[in-house]
């Protein structure tokens, strides 16, 4: 598979966020300023790029050789649990300003479906070990360029005039539905 | 003991009212099908981890529960995953990646550490049961909504068996006002904004007659 299209693809046509649908707890959660975002999107990055990693060489290192494939799903989500610990007690020395504006939300890095899904999905379409890098960095940044969106998007929304029902996160929603659309429009280049 | 379990159908229903488990509820409702086949695997999975969970409240030390909690769950999904699997190869099929990410659906991790962790076995599964079933009203509603404007009709096929259909509405008269695009993530998000603002009135409105 050509790699520059692999990468679009990931990005843009067939976006985490909006084309997949995962994540969307953070999407929305992390949404209501932008720095905290752009914070949020890196940490996903590098939780996903090196979990991608680690989880590539047990599977084909340690569950292959051993035939314990159906071990899957249980050392996968013990790593990406791990591992967010490691980086939570990293940013908590090296970052207090991060930590404390991610807040709740960087455990539940854990629990974001798209930790999950990647490492998985690299596993399930057969990729080698570039396509791997390529596909676990794409993916988060795709993730990272609809938050910023959004953040900044939302950023005005809050001073807009909005019905008191559909207030905070239906108006969002609705935002998000746009911007799918928008999305949508590009797809075929890849 | 029926309040824990009226409490999570509308007033805390899991996706509409505290916004959790949403990715599983926008990508799975674009069908009934599917949808059902979800609902009854989160279900089954909610109710065991919060009694396992529940029943283990004592035993797990606090400083690694998350992580014990986690195992826990990821055996329970690892097994239905199997199941169906081996009986419901279709809906294996609908569901693909959705299934094993029922490990990170927060509604499952939520409510064990809101409530199972600190309640009886009886109660957890009543609490488990709640939520399950709000859930499936949320996802059920929206799969409703969606497949009935994408395609002027609903069909519910028997999950064991894919050729079976169970009940058929089709309304070929409407047939060319279907709005296609409602079948996609743009409709997705857009029907559950609508559902969200809905449940949002209608919370307010039973708070307003608790202040009168």
């Amino acid at each position: 598979m050509n790699l520059f299209s692999m990468i679009i693809g990931a990005i843009l046509i067939n976006n985490i966020v909006l084309a997949k649908f995962l994540g969307v707890c953070p999407f929305l959660g992390v949404s209501k300023n932008s720095k905290s975002a752009v914070g949020m999107g890196l940490a996903v990055i590098f939780v996903i790029f090196a979990s991608s990693m680690i989880t590539y060489a047990l599977y084909y290192l340690v569950l292959v050789p051993f035939g314990i494939e159906y071990m899957q799903l249980i050392s996968f989500i013990l790593v990406i649990a791990a591992f967010v610990q490691f980086v939570e007690m990293f940013l908590k020395k090296f970052s207090p300003g991060l930590y404390k504006s991610l807040g709740v939300y960087l455990p539940l890095i854990t629990t974001n479906c798209t930790v999950l899904y990647v490492t998985q999905n690299n596993i399930s379409e057969g990729y080698n070990l570039i396509q791997t890098i390529v596909n676990s960095i794409a993916v988060p940044v795709g993730f990272m360029l609809v938050l910023y969106i959004f953040s900044c998007i939302r950023e005005r929304l809050d001073a807009a005039d909005t019905n008191p029902t559909w207030k905070g996160n239906p108006i969002a929603l609705v935002v998000a539905g746009l911007m799918a659309l928008a999305l949508a429009g590009l797809a075929g280049i890849a | 003991m029926w309040k824990n379990f009226k409490n999570g159908l509308i007033k805390e229903n899991p996706v509409f009212g505290l916004y959790l488990g949403m990715c599983s509820t926008l990508a799975i409702s674009s069908a009934i099908d599917s949808a059902i086949g979800m609902s009854l695997c989160v279900i089954i999975v909610l109710i065991l981890s919060n009694c396992i969970i529940s029943a283990m409240r004592k035993i797990i030390p606090d400083e690694i529960r998350i992580p014990v909690y986690i195992v826990i769950i990821a055996s329970l999904v690892t097994i239905v995953e199997m199941l169906v699997h081996a009986f419901m190869p279709e809906l294996y099929v609908s569901l693909g990646a959705f299934l094993s990410l029922i490990v990170v659906n927060c509604i499952i991790l939520g409510r064990a550490e809101a409530f199972a962790n600190k309640n009886g076995i009886l109660a957890s599964a009543i609490d488990g049961l709640g939520m399950g079933l709000g859930y499936t009203i949320a996802i059920v509603g929206l799969a409703i909504v969606r497949e009935f404007l994408s395609t002027m009709g609903l069909v519910f096929h028997n999950p064991f068996d894919a050729s079976q259909e169970i009940f058929k509405i089709a309304i070929p008269a409407l047939e060319p006002y279907k709005i296609s695009f409602f079948s996609t993530s743009v409709g997705a998000f857009l029907a559950f904004a609508c559902f969200a603002a809905l449940f949002a009135k209608l919370r307010s409105n039973s708070s307003k007659k608790e202040v009168k």
